[in-house]
């Protein structure tokens, strides 16, 4: 049986689709971190059968628009003194700043210098959001 | 209310902020007369950043016959864009000579990113293939004033509906009318996109390779020009070129109130001969353009009160 202890302050990142755990890791730069992190795979899960895991310890600030579009359906629990203080259910954002860039090499924002670009929701099953400059469509 | 209002996108306006539009384009064919001074001391700036003699002088005929008057550039090469300077910059040092803006750029979401620094209105004159707002407002207008009606037709868009940014924005805006059917005519490699076939009904569109074989059925036939670049190999070109130029053959079964409309510049797909046929609009529909733009630019700037 693989044992990983249990973490006293931090966050677990619960309820990942199998085999999707590793994307998040390196999405999140936990493969650079010098936190002491762990990647578990194939837990069994009541909910999805099999399920990734991601353990943290330390809390470090999470981008949870990053991980509502890579995974609406997870969970993220704070832990503090080895308990769960907090549980945030992801959703996939109506809008999002900062995350996508524009595919278009017609788009204006290829060309000015603009911050946070915003891209809005326009297809909830393909995860697919769309440039406020120029409307095309994005997914990550 | 229009008055310090952006247009960037035809649904930037309601159907009843259209209708208003409309109204007031209507009055100004009336009694051009009436209207000679309704801009004076005002400034219309025309931010052209690519070449456009259609459009640039449409808006520019529009703000001088409401007595206003035109500043502006038409490329970007002789403006301070040259020297590097941002869009939102320019806008808003526009803004501090001007009372009202026109923009044509290459890229998309340009007009989009200056109606966020702009102080004063803002105009779409399109940007890229995205949108051409005052195109549809043009097309509209047209069809309003010569069928009577912006409901119950049927319309047919023929030609390059694949790459055509008036034929998809015709599309959008039409569709926001009750009882309109479009019939699509195009070669397979220029079809119109799946997104917005996406916004119509099922029963609302059909597609079909022919001309000859939908003529008959239509009230409205939207012509647009299939060019040469578009298609992969020259074969393909040669052997569909042909069927999509309209001339008096192809309108023998047409219906005796069909209106022929088109964007302009036409290069070979509408046959000079059909400029005889008095069901030919297109340079109607250029001269509604200009009206359409006179009373956007009232409405805009909120002068329209003794209209």
């Amino acid at each position: 049986m693989l044992k990983i202890d249990s973490i006293k302050r931090g966050i677990v990142i619960d309820h990942i689709k199998a085999n999707c755990g590793y994307r998040i890791f390196k999405e999140l730069g936990l493969h650079k971190s010098d936190h002491r992190v762990a990647l578990i795979r194939n837990v069994p899960s009541k909910k999805l059968g099999k399920k990734d895991l991601i353990k943290i310890e330390n809390k470090i600030d999470l981008d949870l628009n990053i991980l509502g579009i890579m995974d609406p359906g997870l969970t993220v629990n704070i832990v503090e003194g080895e308990e769960i203080k907090e549980k945030i259910k992801l959703s996939l954002p109506q809008k999002v700043n900062g995350i996508f860039e524009c595919k278009n090499p017609r788009c204006v924002t290829t060309i000015e210098n603009i911050e946070n670009v915003e891209f809005i929701l326009v297809d909830k099953e393909k995860k697919e959001y769309k440039c406020e400059y120029c409307d095309t469509k994005t997914s990550l | 209310m229009l008055k310090g209002r952006h247009l960037i996108e035809p649904r930037n306006f309601s159907l009843e902020e259209l209708d208003e539009l409309f109204s007031l384009a209507e009055k100004i064919i009336e009694n051009q007369e009436d209207y000679l001074e309704v801009c004076k001391g005002k400034l219309l700036a025309s931010l052209f950043y690519e070449p456009s003699t259609r459009t640039r002088f449409s808006f520019e005929a529009a703000m001088a016959r409401l007595g206003g008057r035109v500043i502006g550039f038409s490329e970007a090469n002789s403006s301070s864009v040259a020297k590097g300077e941002s869009i939102g910059d320019t806008i808003r040092t526009v803004g501090c000579y001007a009372d009202i803006a026109v923009m044509r750029h290459p890229k998309e979401g340009a007009p989009f990113l200056a109606s966020k620094w702009s102080n004063i209105p803002l105009i779409n004159a399109g940007d890229g293939g995205h949108q051409h707002p005052t195109q549809t407002l043009t097309d509209l207008l047209t069809i309003k004033i010569l069928k009577k009606d912006l409901s119950n037709h049927t319309i047919g868009l023929c030609g390059d509906l694949k790459f055509g940014r008036t034929v998809h924005s015709l599309v959008k805006a039409m569709k926001r009318y009750s009882n309109i059917k479009f019939i699509f005519i195009s070669p397979e490699e220029l079809q119109i996109p799946d997104y917005i076939k996406d916004e119509l009904e099922e029963n609302q569109y059909y597609e079909t390779i022919s001309l000859d074989e939908a003529i008959d059925k239509l009230d409205i036939l939207y012509m647009t020009r299939v060019q040469r670049e578009r298609f992969f190999n020259e074969e393909d070109y040669l052997r569909l070129k042909d069927s999509y130029i309209l001339n008096n053959d192809k309108l023998i079964n047409a219906k005796k109130d069909l209106i022929i409309m088109h964007p302009l510049p036409r290069v070979n797909e509408i046959a000079v001969e059909v400029d005889e046929d008095s069901r030919a609009v297109y340079f109607q529909q250029a001269k509604f353009g200009m009206f359409v733009r006179m009373a956007l630019i009232m409405k805009l700037l909120g002068v329209d009160k003794n209209a």
